[in-house]
């Protein structure tokens, strides 16, 4: 899908200050070096399955699909792995890579804490030191996850700047890279940023779908009608996809985070309310005013609030071959809530906007339909900031 | 010709940086006037970017006083018509891709010429995605500026020779503001650049004294001050125009003086 210079059609790119760009030159050449490396490839797998535990497992939600009627429902678990998300596939195999480079220091941006997590547990196990991002805001929404990153070792670093959410992360990550690089990975968490980033996270995260098209062939000797994930940057949703692409008779669905609506200002959904732009290293759909200033999005989701998606999305998007649709806060936590009373798996805030979409259209679709909803990451993280919008006060 | 050239005419060229609007174009228009009045040869004027990643804290505040008083590209084009009438050094704007992108291109950049800017700088530009404004700004006669890091290396013969207006030096790893001293071997960048370009040359990030303009300006043909101006501006508010007078006029003194050692 990339052409040479880190395209996805009209989107992507290499739209970084000069201090950086021999980095990620320098990171390109190796990533190509390694990437068809047999010993780099025995390393990764090892670490996938025997320290992060996959494959992750292609449940059949049969009470929820009984309970909507409709579509047989799949749930692709990434919440099942090691730290509780999809972020340590790539994680993984970033901080290999680094190691490979000769990089003794991983640096990343979180929003929810789970790419936060993922990288400080990596970075233990390499013995690498770490260095996280994460905006003030978060590391409200988030405490559960600070703590667990000052466990695993790294230093958590507040961001103050703008809307102190995950885009200034992003930007205090980069400013810092810039300023520190040649002992220096920037492991970053989305399939978004300048070239080769969103093809390095993709190709780390494509296990699921590729997971996902074995497990579903075992079961059910066919592919799936629809693969459903949510999307902030879009790193779980481009892995649950990307062996589909191909495959034009299955629907791909990006599911983005609506916040209070897509008609007010509290919204995260980039391809609902975006335009084309420049931003964080590359072209594509940003949340933005007329000016070009960055908009400060909101979604109660602290994940999915970013108000760009990843250019392979944009270029999906762009040709039609995945859909993106909006899921707001209420929807998303009304999904949060019905997905543990009805199979006993609390989902991430984030992936729950992905179930939500699938409550709506699966009643509707023929029995003999297969829906596979990619449940990114576990919600324990989240269960107090639920309460709290259900207006219950605990303590974490 | 380029206008950019004229900067340099009179030996070493002091650049000086302000952001639109911080806190008001009143302002602004004030601190241009007094630095020209004593010495700059080039004004760098920012066009606020909600989300500078280039810029270290300084400059990322005086972005955000900006914002906050509601200033848009617009009102910057119709304050640079404004200030054209008296101001006739060459003045160049420093803003990010999206700025420009999002207002249109070939409106932003031919908007430059017929206000008299001279050139554009966009930190968040590299040479491999120049093609994104190049021609535009080749067809308006807009110079579309370079800039070189410590880490080019390899990259910078490439960089040069292509290179129009004059050619930035980013003098240190990192993002802009002031640093207590500059560990770049500062020369080995210059010659390489001599070596491929004739057009000038200016280092700029972390330089704050007129002992640091003086040595940069001797290893290069000039240099560019940002933080150091802004935080009179974040001190003084509106009587920073003034103090931004004396300051510039200390930098120039110090660089067209003779290094005594």
């Amino acid at each position: 899908m990339t052409n040479p210079n880190g395209r996805f059609g009209i989107h992507g790119g290499q739209y970084i200050p000069e201090t950086l760009m021999n980095a990620v030159i320098e990171l390109e050449e190796a990533y190509n070096h390694y990437k068809d490396d047999a010993e780099f490839n025995r390393e990764l797998s090892m670490l996938f399955n025997e320290y992060a535990g996959r494959p992750s497992r292609l449940y059949y939600a049969e009470k929820m699909t009984k309970d909507l009627g409709g579509a047989k429902i799949y749930l692709k678990r990434e919440d099942l792995n090691h730290t509780g998300a999809h972020k340590i596939n790539n994680v993984l195999g970033q901080a290999l890579l680094a190691k490979k480079m000769g990089k003794s220091r991983l640096i990343a941006e979180t929003g929810a804490g789970q790419h936060g997590v993922a990288t400080a547990t990596a970075a233990a196990l390499m013995g690498m030191e770490c260095v996280v991002f994460m905006g003030e805001e978060d590391t409200v929404r988030q405490a559960l996850n600070v703590y667990r990153m000052r466990l695993l070792g790294a230093q958590v670093v507040p961001v103050r700047t703008g809307t102190a959410t995950l885009k200034d992360a992003v930007s205090e990550a980069m400013r810092e890279w810039t300023s520190r690089i040649s002992d220096t990975h920037y492991c970053l968490g989305s399939v978004m940023g300048p070239h080769p980033f969103p093809t390095i996270v993709r190709d780390f995260q494509a296990v699921i779908s590729r997971e996902i098209k074995e497990q579903i062939q075992k079961k059910e000797g066919r592919l799936p009608d629809v693969v459903l994930a949510c999307v902030g940057g879009g790193s779980n949703a481009i892995g649950s996809f990307y062996h589909f692409i191909g495959d034009e008779k299955v629907k791909l669905i990006g599911c983005e985070a609506a916040g209070r609506g897509i008609d007010t200002f509290e919204t995260a959904a980039t391809i609902a309310t975006g335009r084309l732009g420049i931003f964080h290293g590359m072209k594509s759909y940003f949340c933005q005013d007329k000016d070009g200033q960055i908009a400060p999005v909101y979604s109660i989701s602290a994940g999915l609030d970013y108000p760009g998606i990843g250019p392979e999305h944009a270029y999906l998007h762009d040709i039609g071959r995945a859909v993106y649709v909006p899921v707001t806060d209420e929807e998303a936590v009304n999904a949060f809530e019905y997905l543990a009373k009805t199979e006993g798996i609390i989902p991430a805030i984030e992936s729950a906007h992905a179930v939500a979409h699938a409550i709506k259209i699966a009643p509707a679709m023929d029995k003999d339909k297969i829906v596979v909803i990619t449940i990114s990451g576990r919600g324990d993280k989240d269960c107090a900031a639920i309460a709290r919008y259900r207006g219950e006060d605990i303590h974490e | 010709m380029s206008n950019i050239k004229k900067a340099f005419e009179r030996g070493k060229a002091f650049i000086a940086f302000l952001t639109c609007g911080d806190p008001d174009l009143e302002t602004t228009a004030g601190a241009v006037r007094a630095a020209v009045e004593n010495g700059a040869d080039l004004i760098e004027l920012g066009i606020p970017f909600s989300d500078p990643t280039a810029e270290g804290p300084v400059i990322q505040e005086a972005n955000v006083r900006a914002l906050k008083g509601s200033i848009t590209t617009d009102k910057i084009f119709d304050f640079v018509r404004e200030l054209r009438r008296d101001i006739k050094v060459p003045m160049v704007f420093m803003t990010y891709a999206n700025v420009v992108f999002s207002y249109g291109a070939e409106k932003f950049i031919s908007t430059c010429r017929e206000i008299e800017i001279d050139g554009l700088i966009l930190p968040d530009l590299p040479f491999e995605e120049k093609g994104e404004f190049q021609p535009l700004c080749s067809q308006y006669g807009v110079d579309l500026i370079s800039l070189v890091a410590p880490t080019s290396e390899n990259r910078i013969a490439m960089i040069a020779k292509e290179a129009e207006g004059f050619l930035y030096i980013v003098s240190s790893l990192g993002v802009t503001g002031t640093r207590s001293e500059i560990r770049t071997d500062i020369s080995s960048i210059t010659d390489v650049v001599r070596q491929n370009t004739g057009i000038p040359c200016a280092v700029g990030f972390g330089i704050s004294t007129p002992e640091q303009a003086r040595s940069m300006a001797a290893l290069s043909d000039g240099a560019i001050v940002g933080s150091a101006i802004v935080k009179l501006l974040e001190q003084y508010g509106r009587e920073a125009p003034k103090y931004i007078g004396e300051y510039v006029k200390s930098m120039k003194e110090a660089m067209v003086s003779p290094i005594k050692n």
